[in-house]
C-alpha cells in the first residue's frame, strides 16, 4: 500500500517533464532524421551544449545578467510609480471612472510602438530601455491596483469604520490588503511585459549586451546553436520570474482564496 | 456639540419629567420627539430610508433602553439589517437623527458583529491581531490595551490557538473571534446581525452562553438581529416587533426573565407566553 503510494507520488512529480521529453525527442527525431534543413535546426546536443558553455567560458552568464537587470530595474521603477497611483485611482470610483479610458487606451497600445517616441526623450542608452520596459509594467499594474482597490469587498471595511478606523487607516489597514491579489495579478503581468519589453529592446535600440541582442547576432551570422542556447535562456528567465511571483504571492498572499 | 446638545437633551431623567414635553401635542409641536423616556440611550427620531423609490423607513421613531438586550424580529427583508446598519453609521439615511445619550455614533464606542464573519475577520492578521485591531483607536496605553485583551481572553474563556490565522479556524471560532473583536473596546452600544445563523447548534448555545455572561456583567445597550424566535426570545429583554414595508414598530414585548437565561428557559411559561405572542404579532403583520 506504501509502496504503491510511494510510487504514485514519483509518478506525479515526474508527469511535467513528460511533455518535455517527448519535444525533446520529437526535436531530435527531425534533426537527426534531416527532416529539417539542419543549418535551421541543430540537435538537442548541440543546442545544450552551446548553452553550457555559453555559461561557462562564454558570455552567456553575462548578457543573462543584463537583462535581469534592466527587466528588475524597470520593474522595480514601475512598482514604486504604479501601486500608489492605482491605490489613489481606485480609492475614488469617480477619478478612476475619469481616467479609466486613458489607462486602457495606453494598456493596449503595443509598448514597442513607443520606442520611437522614448527613443527621442532618452536617447539610444539604456535610459530609454528602462524607461519603455517600466512603462509598459506601470500600465498593467496601474490598471490591477486601481481594479482591486475598487472592487474590494465591503465589509471589512464597514467593519473598520465601525471600529472607529479614520479613512486613512481604513485605507492602509483594510482595502490595501483586500487589493492585495488583484495587485499581485498586475505585477506577475507586468513583470512579463517588462522582460519581454527589454528583450524587444535589445534586438533593436542599439544594445552591445543582454539575451535579446545576443539572439539577433546569433541569428545574423548564423549561429544556430547558440540561438537556440539564448532562445532557452530567456524562456527560462521567464519561468524562473514566473515562479518567483507564484513564491512571493503564497508568502504574501497567504489567505488567498481560502 | 453644543448645537446637538440644544436638540436632544443629554441627561434623559431631567428631561423625562418636563411636563411641558409630555403635554405637547404629537402633531403640531416639532420639538415632540425631544422626550423619550427614563434610561434612554439611543433616539431615532424621524428616520427616512428609500432604497431606488422603494421606502424603507419614513418618520420612524425610536427609542432603545440603555444596558438592555433588544431583540429586532421580523419579517424577511423588512430592513432589520437596514435599521441597525443605520444606527450604528455603517449606511447614511435620508435624514431624520440618530443619537446616543446626544452623541453621534462616531462619537460613540461601538461594536458590531456581522452575520458573514468570513467577510468581517481580517485574514491577513492572525486571530489575536484581528481582536486587538479596534483598541489602537481608543486611545490606551500599551498596557491597558493588553489588559483589555487579557480580560476578555479571561471571560470567554477561550481554548482556541489566536496566533493562527482566521482561515485556519472553524466558522464558530471565526464567528467568536469576530465576538471578541467587538467586544474587547468596552462598546457602549453592541449590535449582531444573525450572528448565529451560519453556525451549528452547539457552537451556537456555546456562542450565546458567552456572550450573555459578558452582556449582563457589563451592561452593554445591545440591539441583536435574529430569524429565530426562540433565540430573540431567549436573549432578550425586550422584543421589538416590526412590520412589513414600510417598516414600524408593531409591538414591543418585555421578558424578564432572570439570567443567565439557558435552553431550559424556554419551557418556562413566561417564555412560552412571550414567545406565543410574538408569534400572533408576526403572523399578523406577515399576512397584512
Ligand atoms: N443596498 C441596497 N440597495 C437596494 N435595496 C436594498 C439594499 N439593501 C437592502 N435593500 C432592500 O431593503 C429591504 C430591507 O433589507 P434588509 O435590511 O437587508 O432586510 P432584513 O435584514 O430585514 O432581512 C429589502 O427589501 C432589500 O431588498
Ligand atoms: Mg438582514
Amino acid at each position: 500500500m506504501s509502496a504503491g503510494l510511494g510510487k504514485n507520488r514519483i509518478v506525479k512529480r515526474l508527469q511535467p517533464l513528460i511533455g518535455a521529453a517527448v519535444l525533446v525527442f520529437l526535436w531530435w527525431l527531425a534533426s537527426e532524421g534531416r527532416l529539417v534543413d539542419p543549418v535551421l535546426l541543430p540537435t538537442p546536443g548541440e543546442s545544450w551544449h552551446a548553452f553550457v558553455s555559453g555559461l561557462t567560458e562564454g558570455t552567456l552568464w553575462n548578457d543573462f545578467w543584463r537583462t535581469i537587470v534592466r527587466t528588475t530595474v524597470s520593474f522595480a521603477i514601475a512598482i514604486i510609480v504604479a501601486v500608489p497611483i492605482g491605490v489613489f485611482l481606485g480609492s475614488s470610483e469617480t477619478v478612476y471612472r475619469s481616467v479609466e479610458f486613458s489607462v486602457d487606451f495606453f494598456r493596449s497600445t503595443p509598448a514597442s510602438a513607443l520606442f520611437p517616441l522614448f527613443l527621442v526623450i532618452f536617447g539610444v542608452g539604456e535610459e530609454a530601455k528602462i524607461a519603455v520596459a517600466a512603462f509598459g509594467a506601470a500600465l498593467i499594474i496601474v490598471f490591477n491596483t486601481a481594479y482591486g482597490v475598487m472592487n474590494a469587498r465591503k465589509q471589512r471595511q464597514l467593519a473598520a469604520k465601525v471600529m472607529g478606523a479614520p479613512r486613512v487607516r481604513i485605507l492602509t489597514d483594510v482595502t490595501i490588503w483586500e487589493s492585495l491579489p488583484q495587485t499581485f495579478v498586475g505585477m506577475r503581468s507586468g513583470i512579463s511585459i517588462a522582460l519581454v519589453i527589454v528583450i524587444v529592446a535589445e534586438m533593436f535600440i542599439g544594445s552591445t549586451d543582454g539575451l535579446g541582442q545576443r539572439i539577433i547576432n546569433a541569428q545574423m551570422i548564423f549561429d544556430m546553436p547558440e540561438m537556440y542556447a539564448s532562445i532557452f535562456a530567456a524562456g527560462a528567465l521567464g519561468y524562473g520570474l514566473n515562479l518567483l511571483f507564484i513564491i512571493l504571492e503564497r508568502r504574501f498572499v497567504h489567505w488567498g482564496g481560502k | 456639540m453644543n448645537e446637538v446638545l440644544a436638540r436632544v437633551p443629554i441627561d434623559p431623567s431631567t428631561m423625562a419629567e418636563t411636563p411641558a414635553a409630555l403635554d405637547a401635542s404629537p402633531e403640531s409641536d416639532p420639538d415632540r420627539l425631544r422626550w423619550f423616556p427614563k434610561g434612554t440611550h439611543i433616539t431615532i427620531r424621524g428616520l427616512t430610508k428609500t432604497f431606488d423609490d422603494v421606502v424603507l423607513y419614513k418618520d420612524f421613531d425610536l427609542d432603545i433602553p440603555k444596558g438592555k438586550v433588544v431583540s429586532v424580529f421580523g419579517p424577511n427583508g423588512c430592513g432589520k439589517s437596514t435599521l441597525i446598519n443605520m444606527i450604528s453609521g455603517i449606511l447614511e439615511f435620508d435624514s431624520g437623527q440618530i443619537l446616543f445619550d446626544g452623541k453621534t455614533a462616531r462619537e460613540t464606542r461601538i461594536g458590531y458583529v456581522f452575520q458573514n464573519y468570513r467577510e468581517a475577520v481580517f485574514p491577513w492578521s492572525r486571530a489575536i491581531d484581528n481582536i486587538r485591531y479596534p483598541l489602537q483607536f481608543l486611545g490606551l496605553s500599551k498596557a491597558e490595551r493588553d489588559a483589555r485583551v487579557e480580560e476578555l481572553l479571561t471571560s470567554f474563556d477561550v481554548k482556541i490557538d489566536l496566533n493562527r490565522y482566521p482561515y485556519e479556524l472553524s466558522g464558530g471560532q471565526q464567528q467568536l473571534v469576530s465576538i471578541m473583536r467587538a467586544l474587547v473596546v468596552d462598546p457602549e452600544v453592541l449590535f449582531l446581525d444573525e450572528p448565529f445563523s451560519a453556525l451549528d447548534y452547539e457552537m451556537t448555545l456555546f456562542l450565546r452562553d458567552r456572550l450573555q455572561k459578558v452582556l449582563t456583567e457589563r451592561e452593554v445597550t445591545t440591539l441583536l438581529v435574529s430569524h429565530d424566535l426562540d433565540e430573540a426570545v431567549t436573549l432578550a429583554d425586550e422584543i421589538l416587533l416590526l412590520t412589513k414595508k414600510p417598516t414600524q414598530v408593531a409591538e414591543r414585548l418585555q421578558f424578564n426573565a432572570s439570567r443567565p437565561r439557558t435552553p431550559e428557559t424556554t419551557l418556562t411559561d413566561e417564555f412560552i407566553a412571550v414567545k406565543s405572542r410574538s408569534l400572533e404579532i408576526f403572523q399578523r403583520e406577515v399576512r397584512k
